[in-house]
């Protein structure tokens, strides 16, 4: 593995992480990892949801601080000076503004009378270096632009010169929303920036690109580097394999708990895009984050619940993943919070029933086990997952025949964990139909049927013992070459 | 190569001025056309720093009740003590920058922030110029009553300052800097730039314009009164939304603005034309501007179809 020490032989590296860990709360994102890219590397990243990819890039590209260890650039005091750009997947252009004008708020050097003619100089050379033919001119608005075209312009931006040479750049996704022909284009340019001596970290779901452009295969999995060695030492099947967790006692084969649900054709739901479900099952959406669950489900969940005349008694309830966002509401109590999916039928006379709302949710504190002294406390006293179980209280105190869960977990503990999986398999047993959304193999592999997304489609529906981390990991993964 | 989104805002002013000179042909001189847009220099001005703020993705409810005092202070205190007078005026400045640094440090929202001060200005004014009353320096008089041959001062003051607002907020890298706050806030941070310090700048630049409006507004009335320019606040908002600009991400035309200002001004004339009693005067006005925000709506609908 990489020395820690910057002084080895050879040239410099442009990178070295010693020892880096990165925890946010108790969740220990990145655990110790030790890595060091040099000039004229290629890296592949791949990994699974949460296995530490995002968190190792933000430690290289400086946005976040290590929690312990360092990150350490050869030669330079900041991953600015050391030449480290970043290209990240989440549009990070501002639409209002033009593509020169974009370049200014990323480089600091763009001043004086002529920054606009030397920007767009920087920004055309970049943009006809990696995709000639292109048809992107310096001054037009960004917001006027295809998503393809603003990907292209923020790879080039990722690679204009600029005051410190792009040395190391980091590119997530590049290629999502990029078509055969450009996406072919940008891997040319990589190549050929790494013959230069620039380095390149790559993280693509599509191992076809990983293998064509990467020298060297980095496989990440809860926090740790499992795999790191060139990309000529594994086989497609073997980096799929690596990403996953070898043995895995822990699991019970879906097979013994496979209940009778009836004829796959009794689908008591179904949504455009090919996700069913019969009456009492859990169905499982998987695949890596962003490739279309939750627009899946939110499209399904306001199909039947946005309407003029809102019933008393909604047909389909809704578990928020991101709290603050879309679950709790921060000023009320505990109590309210609980009751509001209800309230329908906890109203006498457009009035409240007070009553009735105090004996729902003292009902439901027992059984989802909610840790708090008082249901009149603020939601917000609660911890995370306590405020998750309430959430999952509001839509199960409804008669809701559908629950829709877009990643109910997502930082919560293990016992909570635990004990709302046993909830739902009861919950499912009466008759109630899940649909969840998560980026957890343990618990899609909970699930009775797994429908696995991939840019934006189900590439893989799986039921009974075909669902295994395995065959999750390959359909999320596109195997095809890239052309 | 005009910018299609100045196009309305240019048709709307263009028909207004049409039917002025139609309904009074003697409005058609220099003298006539100074009166018709005198009072259009500090509303623009206004405009332009209510711009500002509504280009990094805020808003400001304050506006009128800041002219007010500012023009308190110019009418006031800057004709005997010069040097405290420009002290204050610096002194207000400062505050609206360290306004908008607050909002972004604490994550506070602006309108709660903004309107909670108008409280704080309006008082202010008050203390300082009790009854209405004070008078102008002779030398911002002179500057905004000047006859410059040809071409009115009116119309002279608004090219100005449409060309040093578009220069500062489209041209300059700083503009561009600060746009891309309201833009793409995240952008911004992951570059590595202070995001209070942009917003600090960006209410400072407004704070600049709006103490100019209530200078301009002095100039031009000769007294101070602290209530002076309190429809500044909505007609500084409506202005900005005419000319072009959105209430939401960095999408404004400071060119357009100056042009919606001097379009709302107007349309108070062209009221006053039509011999409408003034009690009908702010309706009429509120339905010229919903009748040019539902065309720029199709306008733009008709643009997303194409």
């Amino acid at each position: 593995m990489a020395s820690a020490r910057p002084n080895t032989t050879g040239p410099e590296p442009v990178v070295i992480l010693d020892g880096a860990s990165k925890s946010f709360g108790a969740l220990r994102a990145l655990d110790h990892v030790d890595l060091r890219i040099d000039p004229g590397e290629c890296l592949g990243l791949v990994g699974h949801n949460g296995a530490g990819k995002s968190t190792l890039v933000n430690l290289v590209t400086g946005q976040f601080a290590a929690s312990e260890g360092r990150v350490i650039y050869p030669g330079a005091k900041d991953h600015r000076q050391a030449g480290i750009r970043a290209i990240s997947q989440e549009g990070m252009l501002c639409p209002n503004l033009t593509v020169l004008e974009n370049l200014q708020v990323v480089q600091r050097d763009l001043t004086g009378w002529s920054w606009r003619r030397l920007a767009a100089r920087r920004i055309g050379a970049a943009l006809d270096a990696i995709f000639p033919g292109h048809r992107i001119r310096p001054e037009m608005p960004v917001f006027d632009m295809t998503l393809a075209e603003q990907q292209m312009v923020e790879i080039a931006i990722g690679f204009a010169q600029g005051a410190h040479p792009a040395r190391l750049v980091v590119l997530d996704e590049p290629t999502s929303s990029l078509d055969a022909s450009i996406s072919a284009q940008l891997l040319a340019h990589l190549r050929r920036f790494c013959a230069e001596g620039g380095a390149v970290v790559f993280i693509s779901h599509m191992l076809g690109e990983v293998f064509e452009v990467a020298d060297r295969i980095v496989v990440m999995r809860d926090g740790h580097i499992i795999a790191d060695r060139a990309a000529k030492g594994f086989t497609r099947q073997g980096l799929v394999d690596a990403m996953g967790h070898v043995a895995d006692e822990s699991h019970e084969p879906s097979a013994l708990r496979i209940r009778a649900l009836g004829n796959r054709s009794d689908a008591i739901l179904r949504t455009p895009e090919g996700v069913e479900a019969r009456k009492g099952e859990i169905v499982g959406l998987a695949g890596l984050a962003g490739h279309g669950q939750a627009e899946a489900l939110a499209r399904f969940y306001l199909a039947q619940s946005s309407d003029w005349r809102s019933l008393a008694e909604p047909a389909v309830v809704f578990v928020a993943g991101d709290r603050k966002r879309d679950g709790v509401m921060p000023i009320w109590s505990i109590r309210r919070n609980l009751a509001l999916a209800a309230l329908g039928h906890l109203c006498r006379l457009g009035m409240v029933d007070r009553a009735a709302e105090n004996a729902l949710s003292a009902d439901w504190q027992a059984r989802i086990g909610i840790r708090t002294p008082d249901m009149a406390n603020p939601i917000l006293s609660l911890s995370g997952g306590n405020q998750q179980k309430v959430l999952f209280a509001r839509a199960l105190a409804t008669t809701a025949a559908v629950v829709v869960m877009d990643d109910p977990m997502r930082g919560v503990d293990i016992g909570t964990k635990t004990e709302v999986y046993d909830m739902i398999r009861h919950e499912a047993a009466e008759g109630r139909t899940f649909l969840w959304y998560s980026t957890e193999m343990d618990e899609i592999l909970n699930c009775d049927r797994v429908f696995v997304f991939r840019d934006g489609a189900i590439s893989a529906e799986l039921e009974g013992e075909r669902i295994t981390e395995a065959n999750i990991l390959a359909a999320s993964f596109e195997f095809g070459d890239a052309a | 190569m005009i910018n299609p989104r100045l196009l309305l805002p240019v048709l709307s002013l263009a028909v207004l001025v049409a039917a002025v000179f139609w309904l009074q042909p003697r409005a058609m001189s220099y003298v006539g056309v100074n009166l018709l847009f005198n009072l259009a220099v500090p509303i623009a001005l206004a405009t332009v720093a209510q711009m500002v703020i509504i280009m990094v993705g805020d808003i400001d409810l304050s506006m009128g009740a800041f002219v007010s005092l500012i023009a308190c202070i110019t009418a006031a205190i800057l004709p005997e003590n010069p040097a405290l007078g420009w002290a204050m005026l610096a002194g207000c400045v400062l505050t609206y920058a360290a306004l908008g640094a607050l909002i972004e440090a604490r994550q506070l929202p602006a309108i709660v922030v903004t309107l909670g001060m108008s409280f704080i200005w309006g008082g202010a004014a008050v203390l300082i110029l009790p009854s209405p009353g004070g008078s102008s320096p002779a030398w911002l008089t002179a500057i905004m009553k000047a006859k410059p041959p040809l071409v009115p001062m009116a119309i002279i003051a608004s090219v100005s300052i449409a060309a040093v607002a578009h220069l500062l907020i489209m041209r300059s890298g700083f503009g561009v800097r600060l746009r891309a706050l309201g833009g793409n806030l995240r952008a911004v941070s992951r570059a590595g730039r202070s995001t209070v310090r942009l917003r600090a700048m960006a209410y400072a630049v407004a704070g600049v314009f709006a103490v100019l409006a209530g200078m301009a507004l002095v100039g031009l009335t000769t007294s101070g009164d602290a209530n002076i320019a309190l429809r500044y606040t909505l007609l500084s908002i409506a202005g900005v939304i005419l000319g072009g600009g959105e209430f939401t991400g960095g999408r404004v035309s400071p060119i357009g603005a100056v042009i919606g200002a001097l379009t709302l001004t107007l349309a108070g004339s062209f009221l006053s034309f039509l011999r409408l009693s003034p009690d009908w005067q702010i309706g009429a006005q509120g339905a010229i501007l919903i009748l040019v925000l539902a065309a720029r709506l199709l306008v733009r609908r008709a643009e997303k179809r194409a």
